[in-house]
C-alpha cells in the first residue's frame, strides 16, 4: 500500500532466491574481476609451490650465468648480477609482498572498522573527535608518513607490515562510519534497543552483518594498495631489506642494470602491476556484485 | 463523446534474474474528457505500472516490455503513446499529460525556488517571456490555492509544509494546460485535514478547466469523495470497473466487497472487541500467481471445479458496470 | 499488596520532550516543544489510542514512554516504579516488560539476520538460559501465536510480505511476554485486506496474553476499533482525552471534531456535513499564544490567545483542552 513502484518492485525482486547466490552471479557476469580473480590464484599458488619445484633456490649464486637474458640459458626468466634465478626470486619475493599485502589489509580494516563503528555509532563527540583523528592523518600525504615511520624504525618484515596498515585504515574507517551513521536510526536498531541490547551487540550483531559489503570491497582495494606500497618504501630502500627479496627491493636493485638488464627492472615491475590490477578488478567486480540497489530493478 | 484516453489489452512484463514478471495483463479501460478515473488496488496490483505505462516511464526494452495500444486524444488529432517516438513521447509527457506524485520532494528540484521552476514549465509549454513566465506562475500558484503567491514564489521546497508542496506540484502540472492529470497517491503522505483539501482542491479545478484525472490510490473512501467510475486493480488485472456510486453500494467481484468491509469503520468504535471483517491471506507474489483466478486461494465464493480452473473475463454486469468473476450472478443475487 | 493492584500500570505526569533546533552558523537557535504537559495513564489490560496528525508528537511520546529517547520533563512511572531517570543498565530488566512494533515492516526487521535470530534475540539479550532446541521452541511457539508457519523460522525477512513482516515484528515484541505494548502506527502501512487481519491479530493478543497497549495512529476508524480510551494530539499537548464510544459519539474539542469530519468515508450518507480546515499545522518552533488550534479552528474567539488551555472534565472519563463550553460539536456516531 506504499503505493509507488518500489512496493511492487520489491514484491518482483523478492522471493526465495537467496541474496547470496545473486550476488555470485553478477560477480561470475563480471569478466575482468573473474580473470582478476584467476590471476591472484595462480599467484599465490605459484608463490606458495612453485620455488619448490625450481632447480634453483632464490639465494643460489651462478656465477657463470650471470645477466642471463630470459630464455636465453638454465634460468627460465634470466638472472641477476650474481646469477641468482630471476624466477625463484620473484616467487620467493612474491611470498613477501603478498603476505604483507594480506596482512595489512587485516589490520587496517579491523583498525578501520573498529574505529569506523565506534564514531558512526556513538557520534556526538567522540565520533567527531575519532573522524578528525581521520582527517588528520589523511592530511600527510601517505608516502610521506610511510617514509618517516619507516626511517624511524628498523626494517622488518612486521614492522614494514604495521607501518602499512597504519596508513591505510582511515578509508575503512571513514566508509563504515559513513554507513553506520545512515543505519544507526533505522527501526530494527531501535527495535534492539527497546530490547535492552549492549553496545557491543548493536555494533556487532546488528550493525556489522549490514556493512559487509563496503567492508569486503574496500579491503580488497587495500590489498592492491599495500602491495603498491611496500614496493615503493622497498624501492627507497627503508622496507624489506636484502638478501631477502621483495617486488620493491627487486626493482631497487635493478636500476643499475636497466640499460643492460632490463629485464631485471621490467619482470617484477609487470608482476606488481597484474597483481594490483587484480585485485583492483576484483575490488570492482565485488562493488558491483554486492551493490544492493541492483536488487531493486527485479 | 469518444474517449481522450483508450487503454486497450495493456500488458507489462518485467524481465529479472528468475525469470519474467508479469506485472499487468489485459488491462483495457479509457478515460472520457472531464471525468475522474480513480484505479484502486493494493501493492502489486499493478495500478502504478499502469500510469508509468501510459508516460512512458517504465524502463526500457529488455528489462520491461510493455504492450497493448494506447490512444490519446491530442490536441493535433488522436495519437497511439505506445508508437509514439520518444522525442514526440517528450512533447506529450508533462504536456498534455501531466503526472503528479505522492512525494512532491521527488519532482521539484530542492534549489530552485519554486515559482522559477514552474515559470521555467511554462516557459517550455508556452514561451513568450520570462517575467510573462513568472507572472503566470504566480497565478496558477493563486490557483492552486497558496496564499501570497507572489511571496511564497520565492521559497525553495523545504521551506513549504507537506500540503504547500503538493499544491506547487500540482501548479506546475498544471503550467502546461494539460487535457489528462495521472495523480499516483498524491494525498497518501498527507494529513487527513490536509488531504481533504487537496481533494478540495482538485475538484475545483477540474470544474473550472475540464481536466480528465486518473486518480491511483489504495484509499476507498478518497476514491468515494473523489471518482465518477472507478476501476478495482487486484494482483495485475482489473477485476472490477463501474460508476463509483453503484461499485460502492453494489459491488460484485468478491475482491472489492472484501476490500470494502475491512476499510476500518467509524461504527466499530461501539463494538469493543468485536473483530473487523478481514479479508484472509495475501496478496499472491507476482511471479507465483494462480493459474486460473488470481483472487481464487482467498475468496469466500471459490469453487474450485470452476474458479481453479479457468481464469474468468471481464463480463458486462450494467451498462457501465464490468466484473471479472465465474460467480458474480450468484453474488449479485 | 493490594494497593499497587489498583495502581496503573503506566502513568506518565507532564511529560515534555524539547528538541534543540539550528544550527551555530545561521545564528537562529530555538527549542521545538515536541511534547509538552502530557499526562495519562494506562491501566492494567488496557489500550489506550493515541491520534494525531504529523508533527502532533504522538510517535516522541511512544519512544519516551520506552526511555528511547530521554525526557526533558516529567515522571513515567510504570509497574509502580519511577523509570524517568533510571540509567540504561537499570532499565534493562525493565525492558522486558515494555514493547514496540514499528510502522515500517521493511525497515523494522534486521534484513542480515534469519527470522529464528531476529526472534530468539530477545531471549539471548536478557540472558534466558536455554538450550538452542528450547529457544527454537519459543520462537516456533511465537509464530504460531502471530499465525505464522514454524518454518517461517529459517527464512529471512525479504522473503515476506508486508503484512507477514509486521506479524514477525509482534512476535519479537511478544517473546519476553511483556505487559506494555507500544504500537507505533502499527497497521498503517499495511495494505487495506491485511490491516484488518493485523488489528485483529492484535484484538486476540490483548486477550490472550492480558496486554496492555499504547496505539498509537492517525487514522480515527482505526484506533477507535482497538482502543477502550483515545487521547487526541495537537501540536505536542494531548486536547482531547475520553472513552471511545463518548469520543465517537460526542467529541468536545473543535479540533476532534475536524478530524473526525476530514476522514474520507465511503459512506455516501455521511458526507456532506464536512468541515474542511484552512491552513496547516502552525510552525512547532513559533507557537501562536494561547490555544496552538485557534488559528485554524472555525469557533476561535479572542479569549483563545490569552492562555494555554488546560485539560478539563467535560464529562464522566472525559476532558478537553478548550475555554469554549457553549459548543455544539457534530458527531460522526450517533448515542445507541
Amino acid at each position: 500500500m506504499s503505493g509507488v513502484g518500489t512496493s511492487q518492485m520489491e514484491m518482483a525482486a523478492g522471493k526465495p532466491v537467496r541474496q547470496g547466490n545473486r550476488a555470485v552471479r553478477r560477480f561470475l557476469r563480471h569478466r575482468l574481476a573473474i580473470i582478476g580473480l584467476l590471476i591472484i590464484l595462480f599467484l599465490v599458488l605459484a608463490c606458495a609451490i612453485g620455488p619448490s619445484l625450481l632447480p634453483y633456490n632464490q639465494l643460489h649464486i651462478d656465477l657463470r650465468h650471470r645477466f642471463q637474458a630470459p630464455f636465453m640459458g638454465p634460468h627460465i626468466l634470466g638472472s641477476d648480477q650474481l646469477g641468482r634465478d630471476l624466477l625463484a626470486r620473484l616467487l620467493m619475493a612474491g611470498r613477501i609482498s603478498l603476505t604483507v599485502g594480506f596482512v595489512a589489509m587485516v589490520l587496517s580494516t579491523a583498525v578501520g572498522v573498529i574505529i569506523g563503528l565506534a564514531s558512526g555509532f556513538y557520534g556526538g563527540r567522540i565520533g567527531g573527535a575519532l573522524m578528525r583523528l581521520v582527517d588528520a592523518v589523511l592530511c600527510f600525504p601517505s608516502i610521506f608518513l610511510l617514509l618517516t615511520l619507516a626511517a624511524l624504525t628498523t626494517p622488518s618484515l612486521l614492522t614494514i607490515t604495521v607501518i602499512i596498515a597504519l596508513t591505510a585504515w582511515m578509508q575503512v574507517a571513514r566508509i563504515v562510519d559513513g554507513q553506520v551513521r545512515a543505519l544507526r536510526e533505522r527501526d530494527y536498531m531501535i527495535a534492539a534497543e527497546a530490547l535492552g541490547a549492549s553496545d557491543s551487540r548493536l555494533m556487532f550483531r546488528e550493525l556489522l552483518p549490514n556493512i559487509v559489503a563496503p567492508i569486503v570491497v574496500s579491503a580488497t582495494l587495500n590489498v592492491a594498495n599495500a602491495i603498491l606500497m611496500e614496493a615503493y618504501v622497498s624501492y627507497l630502500g627503508y622496507g624489506i631489506q636484502p638478501p631477502t627479496p621483495s617486488w620493491g627491493n627487486m626493482l631497487n636493485n635493478a636500476q643499475e642494470y636497466l640499460t643492460t638488464a632490463p629485464w631485471l627492472a621490467l619482470l617484477p615491475g609487470a608482476v606488481i602491476t597484474l597483481a594490483v590490477s587484480s585485485f583492483n578488478f576484483v575490488g570492482d567486480g565485488l562493488r558491483d556484485a554486492l551493490d544492493p540497489h541492483m536488487d531493486l530493478p527485479g | 463523446m469518444s474517449a481522450l484516453l483508450d487503454v486497450e489489452d495493456l500488458a507489462v512484463r518485467f524481465r529479472s534474474d528468475s525469470g519474467e514478471v508479469t506485472a499487468l495483463e489485459g488491462v483495457s479501460f479509457s478515460v472520457a474528457a472531464g471525468e475522474t478515473l480513480a484505479i484502486v488496488g493494493e501493492s502489486s496490483s499493478g495500478k502504478s505500472v499502469s500510469a508509468l505505462a501510459i508516460m512512458r516511464l517504465l524502463p526500457p526494452a529488455p528489462a520491461c516490455r510493455v504492450t497493448g495500444r494506447i490512444r490519446f486524444q491530442g490536441r493535433d488529432g488522436p495519437i497511439s503513446l505506445l508508437d509514439l517516438p520518444e522525442r514526440a513521447m517528450v512533447a506529450v509527457r508533462g504536456g498534455e499529460i501531466a503526472m503528479i506524485f505522492q512525494e512532491p520532494m521527488t519532482s521539484l528540484n530542492p534549489v530552485h525556488m519554486i515559482g522559477r521552476q514552474i515559470a521555467e514549465a511554462v516557459l517550455a509549454h508556452e514561451g513568450g517571456g520570462k517575467t510573462a513566465a513568472l507572472r503566470r506562475a504566480i497565478e496558477l500558484l493563486d490557483l492552486v490555492g497558496i496564499p501570497d503567491a507572489a511571496r511564497r514564489a520565492e521559497s525553495y521546497p523545504h521551506q513549504l509544509s507537506g500540503g504547500m508542496r503538493q499544491r506547487a506540484m500540482i501548479a506546475m502540472a498544471l503550467a502546461s494546460r494539460p487535457k489528462l492529470l495521472i495523480a499516483d497517491e498524491p494525498t497518501t503522505a498527507l494529513d487527513v485535514t490536509v488531504q481533504a483539501q487537496i481533494l478540495d482542491l482538485l475538484r475545483r479545478l477540474q470544474a473550472e478547466t475540464g481536466l480528465a484525472i486518473i486518480f491511483i490510490t489504495h484509499n476507498l473512501g478518497v476514491v468515494a469523495e473523489i471518482a465518477d467510475r472507478t476501476l478495482v486493480m487486484y494482483s495485475g488485472q482489473v477485476v472490477e470497473e463501474a460508476p463509483t456510486a453503484s461499485l460502492l453500494a453494489a459491488p460484485l467481484m468478491p475482491y472489492t466487497r472484501g476490500l470494502l468491509n475491512s476499510v476500518p469503520r467509524l461504527e466499530a468504535a461501539l463494538r469493543p472487541g468485536q473483530r473487523l471483517p478481514a479479508i484472509a491471506g495475501n496478496v499472491p507474489d507476482p511471479r507465483h500467481r494462480p493459474a486460473a483466478c488470481t483472487f481464487q486461494p482467498r475468496c469466500d465464493w471459490a469453487q474450485p471445479d470452476i474458479c481453479g480452473v479457468t481464469r474468468p473475463g471481464m463480463e458486462r454486469v450494467a451498462e457501465a458496470h464490468l466484473v471479472r468473476c465465474a460467480r458474480w450472478r450468484e453474488i449479485a443475487v | 499488596m493490594t494497593v499497587t493492584v489498583t495502581a496503573p500500570l503506566l502513568d506518565v505526569q507532564d511529560l515534555a520532550k524539547h528538541f534543540p533546533v539550528g544550527s551555530p552558523l545561521s545564528g537562529k537557535r530555538g527549542i521545538v516543544r515536541g511534547v509538552d504537559g502530557v499526562s495519562f495513564t494506562i491501566g492494567r489490560g488496557e489500550v489506550l489510542g493515541l491520534v494525531g496528525e504529523s508533527g502532533s508528537g504522538k510517535t516522541t511520546v511512544g519512544r519516551t514512554v520506552l526511555r528511547l529517547q530521554d525526557p526533558t520533563a516529567g515522571a513515567i512511572r510504570f509497574r509502580g516504579q519511577d523509570i524517568t531517570h533510571l540509567s540504561r543498565r537499570a532499565l534493562r530488566p525493565v525492558r522486558q516488560h515494555m514493547q514496540l512494533v514499528f510502522q515500517d515492516p521493511y525497515a523494522s526487521l534486521n534484513p542480515r539476520m534469519s527470522v529464528e535470530s531476529i526472534l530468539s534475540a530477545p531471549l539471548i539479550i536478557h540472558g534466558e538460559k536455554m538450550a538452542r532446541g528450547e529457544r527454537r521452541a519459543r520462537v516456533e511457539e511465537a509464530l504460531q501465536l502471530v499465525g505464522l508457519f514454524p518454518a517461517a523460522a529459517d527464512r529471512y525477512p525479504h522473503e515476506f510480505s508486508g503484512g507477514q513482516r509486521q506479524r514477525i515484528g509482534i512476535a519479537r515484541a511478544l517473546m519476553l511476554r511483556p505487559e506494555l505494548l507500544v504500537a507505533d502506527e502499527a497497521v498503517s502501512a499495511l495494505d487495506v485486506s491485511v490491516q484488518a487481519q493485523v488489528i485483529n491479530l492484535l484484538m486476540d493478543l490483548r486477550e490472550q496474553l492480558q496486554l496492555s497497549m499504547l496505539f498509537i495512529a492517525h487514522d480515527l476508524a482505526v484506533v477507535g476499533a482497538i482502543s477502550d480510551r483515545v487521547a487526541v494530539m495537537y501540536l505536542g499537548r494531548i486536547v482531547e482525552v475520553a472513552p471511545t464510544a463518548a469520543l465517537f459519539t460526542g467529541p468536545r474539542h473543535p479540533y476532534t471534531e475536524a478530524l473526525f469530519s476530514a476522514a474520507p468515508d465511503t459512506d455516501p450518507a455521511r458526507r456532506p456535513q464536512r468541515i474542511v480546515l484552512k491552513g496547516d499545522l502552525p510552525s512547532p518552533l513559533s507557537p501562536p499564544s494561547g490555544c496552538a488550534f485557534r488559528m485554524r479552528c472555525p469557533y476561535a474567539v479572542s479569549a483563545c490567545a490569552d492562555d494555554q488551555p488546560a485539560l478539563r472534565v467535560a464529562g464522566p472519563g472525559h476532558f478537553k483542552a478548550c475555554i469554549r463550553d457553549d459548543l455544539t460539536l457534530s458527531a460522526p456516531l450517533k448515542v445507541r
